[in-house]
């Protein structure tokens, strides 16, 4: 087997609180090759925790610490804040949820593209502007001339999040960590931003960590899935072999969903083994 | 119970005017529950909104209980009506407890014996009476939905207005919730109106449903032609497509929807 591109081991982040310490995720360990890993949990599991982790975006006073989380061979944890920032958004890139928050308010779609690859390369203004148009097309964008100039509140949902694929894809990164990025969304809606995240990441050839509490678009897209909860990874499984799932609480998660296949009443409700959170 | 006739909402003039809800009838019979689904900016909850007096009625009419509604709303009409919201981390009071909560519908239309009713309302959504003097952030979202329930439920109205009641919940605390509004609804005969982006939420709370677009009704359906895939409509079976999941296969049909 080659090299993995991500390999954790052991990661841990802990908030130290005035009212005690927070164990916000409790040993996580994983390889990611190129290849698209699913992590699954409820709200409060540290999906969430895990991603920013990664990227060294825990926010204060959060604490992590890992035996082992290395990019490529290199040490996320030891690494310098300039080899940070090299990485961050260069080689590593994370897709955020709602993009009416995390998109700059006053700065128009171009400008923000281009600003994020004139940070990672070198490049002219002229460069650095036909690279984003070529992304806003690559998005799919029906008139990227016109999304280039128009500010985040001039676009919809839809459009918003795929300038932002945009932004995180313009540079080219070897990991794309995606946080909910549909959730926002509508159905419909996520089904097109998620077909075209599906297609750059395959034909880039990125690793691509998708982060959400949704089982069932979890596993309709990804190779593999983590199942968190508590702070922990419960199930490892091929998304393929959701079904054969064998974690009580994968299995409840599958089977609390209310279906339009069959009619099930009352619905079967998840029953907390306080055993999954030892 | 309710019987909605033509109803049409628009929003500003001239330049600015919206149409949020186009011409959209429909009518809902004692104890029964009726699904509105479509993408946001359909105009499913701007229906929801012009019932309980939220947003104006451009046109059309609105007939609860065999009386048209009046603008304003009469306290009548609320103890007939009431509406739970999307996000119970939004709808309930940050500063107040439970009980003040509970209470404040109660002393609006002069009701006696509150102490018992707010116990009562409790026990009903299933909390204990531990819950009481808690704060909304001493609860879980699914607990907050609870009391949001309870909330709606004291009065003791006939209809309930549910706003994407479970959207905001984990998928085990929406089964829970689901559960919930639908033994309230067997004990206390209530009318459902449910709006969700959802179907299989809709399809499994409901008889009868509107799939809506734009402002306008695309198809009327019933939960049993949903489920068995006779939609004979383009959109709603894109929108059934894309509750089961990503798939790779290009579905020409939802692209051209979406956008």
């Amino acid at each position: 087997m080659t090299k993995p591109l991500l390999d954790v081991e052991d990661l841990r982040v802990r908030f130290h609180l005035r009212t005690g310490t927070v164990e916000a995720v409790r040993g996580v360990s994983f390889q990611l090759g190129r290849e698209r890993l699913g992590i699954v949990g409820e709200s409060g599991s540290g999906k969430s925790q895990t991603g920013r982790a990664i990227l060294g975006l825990t926010p204060p006073p959060g604490e992590v610490t890992a035996q082992r989380l290395a990019f490529d061979g290199i040490d996320l944890l030891t690494a310098s804040k300039r080899t940070l920032r090299t990485l961050r958004g260069g080689r590593i890139s994370m897709v955020m949820q709602d993009p009416k928050y995390s998109l700059n308010p006053v700065m128009t779609i171009g400008e923000q593209i281009i600003e994020a690859y004139k940070a990672h390369a070198k490049a002219g203004r002229n460069e650095a502007r036909d690279k984003a148009l070529a992304m806003l097309e690559a998005v799919k964008m029906r008139d990227p001339q016109r999304v280039f100039s128009l500010y985040p509140h001039e676009v919809s949902g839809g459009m918003g999040q795929r300038a932002m694929i945009a932004m995180m894809l313009v540079t080219d990164p070897d990991l794309l960590i995606a946080d909910e990025p549909t959730s926002a969304l509508d159905v419909t809606v996520s089904m097109e931003v998620l077909r075209i995240l599906d297609e750059l990441v395959s034909e880039r050839g990125m690793g691509l960590i998708f982060i959400s509490h949704d089982l069932k678009l979890v596993s309709s897209f990804c190779d593999r899935v983590l199942v968190m909860y508590a702070g922990r990874v419960v199930e490892e499984l091929e998304a393929k072999n959701l079904r054969e799932a064998k974690h009580p609480y994968t299995q409840g998660l599958m089977r609390c969903l209310p279906t339009l296949a069959d009619d099930v009443r009352p619905l079967p409700t998840l029953n907390r083994d306080p055993a999954w959170a030892l | 119970m309710l019987d909605i006739q033509n109803l049409q909402v628009v929003f500003g003039t001239g330049r600015l005017r919206v149409d949020a809800v186009k011409n959209v009838s429909f009518h809902v019979e004692p104890g029964a529950a009726y699904g509105l689904v479509g993408e946001s900016g359909s105009g499913k909850s701007t229906v929801l909104r012009a019932i309980c007096g939220l947003a104006p009625i451009t046109a059309g009419r609105v007939r609860v209980d065999g009386a048209a509604v009046t603008t304003p709303r009469g306290k009548a009409f609320y103890r007939t009506v009431q509406m739970v919201f999307q996000d119970p981390y939004a709808s309930l009071h940050p500063r107040h407890t439970v009980d003040r909560t509970l209470a404040e519908p109660l002393s609006i239309h002069g009701e006696k014996d509150a102490e018992a009713r707010i116990l009562q309302a409790l026990r009903e959504v299933g909390l204990g009476p531990s819950f009481r003097f808690r704060y909304p952030h001493q609860l879980s979202g699914g607990q907050r939905q609870r009391i949001a329930i309870a909330r709606a439920l004291i009065l003791r109205p006939k209809v309930l207005l549910l706003d994407e009641p479970t959207s905001a919940l984990d998928a085990s605390v929406q089964a829970e919730i689901l559960n919930l509004l639908d033994d309230l609804r067997r004990r206390l005969g209530l009318t459902y109106i449910l709006v969700s982006h959802d179907l299989a939420v809709v399809a499994h709370l409901c008889e009868r449903l509107l799939v809506m677009r734009h402002g306008e009704a695309v198809e009327e359906t019933t939960s049993v032609a949903l489920r068995s895939g006779a939609a004979s409509n383009d959109y709603t079976q894109s929108l059934i497509h894309a509750s089961q999941g990503f798939t790779r296969a290009v579905r020409p049909s939802t692209q051209a929807l979406a956008g």
